[in-house]
């Protein structure tokens, strides 16, 4: 399956079929994955939250900026995925309009200015915080890039299993960058995304299986099967939904969160119970947990966030 | 070799230049605030 014959793909890329300077400054834009750069400043910025309610003293100005620098580099790296992965992004129907498929970013521009702003962003997160914040920037621009994207996208199953740690990390990242330090409740919201990430991947997956077939990505349901995606999907769920509501009392969040936590996970083991009795093809089914795992992670977030900024405040 | 351009790629090309040109100020701009901003902290912290 992984032996698939991509040249089609890669003459397509190398030979766009609009010339290098009809890029824009958003066709850039457009390489740092907007939308997934959102979810990591929403994340970080729930980690810094916290991590001054426990005690951290970076100045404010330095917080934003810090928390700047980690999008960029978020940013980055979504931009070196995006260069890696040009050939397989220009068959799949999801990426087909990427902007280096399309033809409006050229490959080498595309990985000079990932590897740039990889750079640049983790130079202005030393300055503006610490060496381990810094580190752990160019750790998580590291293991996207190179682990994920590079090396386990299209070799194992587990890809998204394992390269959930690189979208895990932010806001362990932002919570180094007020304190210096990465005490056990940072590490409880890298564990929460990186416990989210399987099942919220793999309902999508579910139903554009056909996609990552075509271009030899080893996704969970082609290798594995749906009914065999359906029963990890169900085990992460359980298993997420356990830890993030266990993690309350230990420290990490507060009532708020508590409720949310045990009322939004119940929801999210119960719809993870629903795709794993429903027929083998129900793209509704699994589309359902898909969206409300997004709203789920949302939900927690928006709550330690409420609470960081109230006890901040009082 | 700009004349193989057509108006629109011309145009194109200054708005990326214009990016690119934007981009530099702002980081400089960043790095003089980060760098007053900690020496201010230093200042205020007796360190």
């Amino acid at each position: 399956m992984t032996t698939i014959d991509l040249n089609a793909a890669n003459a397509d890329v190398a030979a766009p079929a609009i010339p290098t300077d009809a890029a824009r400054p958003l066709d850039y834009f457009d390489l740092l994955k907007p939308r997934v750069m959102s979810l990591v400043i929403f994340t970080a910025l729930v980690g810094m939250v916290w991590a001054y309610v426990a005690g951290g003293t970076l100045p404010f100005g330095l917080a934003v900026v810090s928390l700047l620098a980690i999008s960029v580099g978020a940013g980055a790296s979504g931009a070196l995925n995006m260069w890696w992965d040009a050939d397989i992004d220009a068959v799949m129907e999801r990426t087909a309009k990427r902007p280096i498929p399309r033809g409006a970013v050229p490959k080498p521009e595309a990985a000079a200015f990932g590897l740039v702003l990889s750079a640049l962003s983790v130079a202005l997160l030393a300055l503006a915080s610490n060496y381990v914040a810094a580190g752990l920037l160019a750790f998580t621009i590291f293991f996207y890039a190179v682990i994920y994207s590079m090396w386990l996208k299209r070799s194992t199953a587990q890809n998204i299993v394992i390269g959930g740690a690189a979208g895990a990390l932010p806001p362990v990242v932002a919570w180094a960058a007020v304190t210096g330090d990465t005490p056990w409740q940072a590490w409880a919201l890298f564990m929460i995304i990186f416990l989210w990430t399987p099942p919220h991947f793999w309902a999508l997956a579910l139903r554009r299986s056909t996609d990552y077939e075509r271009v030899g990505v080893p996704m969970m349901p082609n290798v594995e099967g749906d009914s065999a995606t359906k029963r990890q999907i169900f085990a992460y769920s359980v298993i997420l939904a356990v830890f993030a509501a266990a993690a309350q009392p230990f420290g990490l969040g507060g009532p708020l969160y508590l409720v949310v936590s045990v009322v939004m996970g119940a929801q999210f083991v119960r719809l993870a119970y629903r795709l794993l009795r429903a027929p083998e093809g129900d793209a509704k089914t699994a589309m359902r947990l898909f969206g409300f795992s997004i709203l789920y992670l949302f939900g927690l977030f928006a709550a330690l966030l409420a609470e960081g900024l109230f006890l901040l405040a009082i | 070799m700009a004349d193989l351009m057509t108006e629109d790629e011309q145009k194109r090309r200054k708005q990326r230049n214009l990016a690119i040109a934007g981009g530099i100020a702002a980081f400089i701009v960043l790095v003089y605030l980060v760098t007053l901003m900690r020496i201010g902290a230093s200042v205020s912290g007796g360190g």
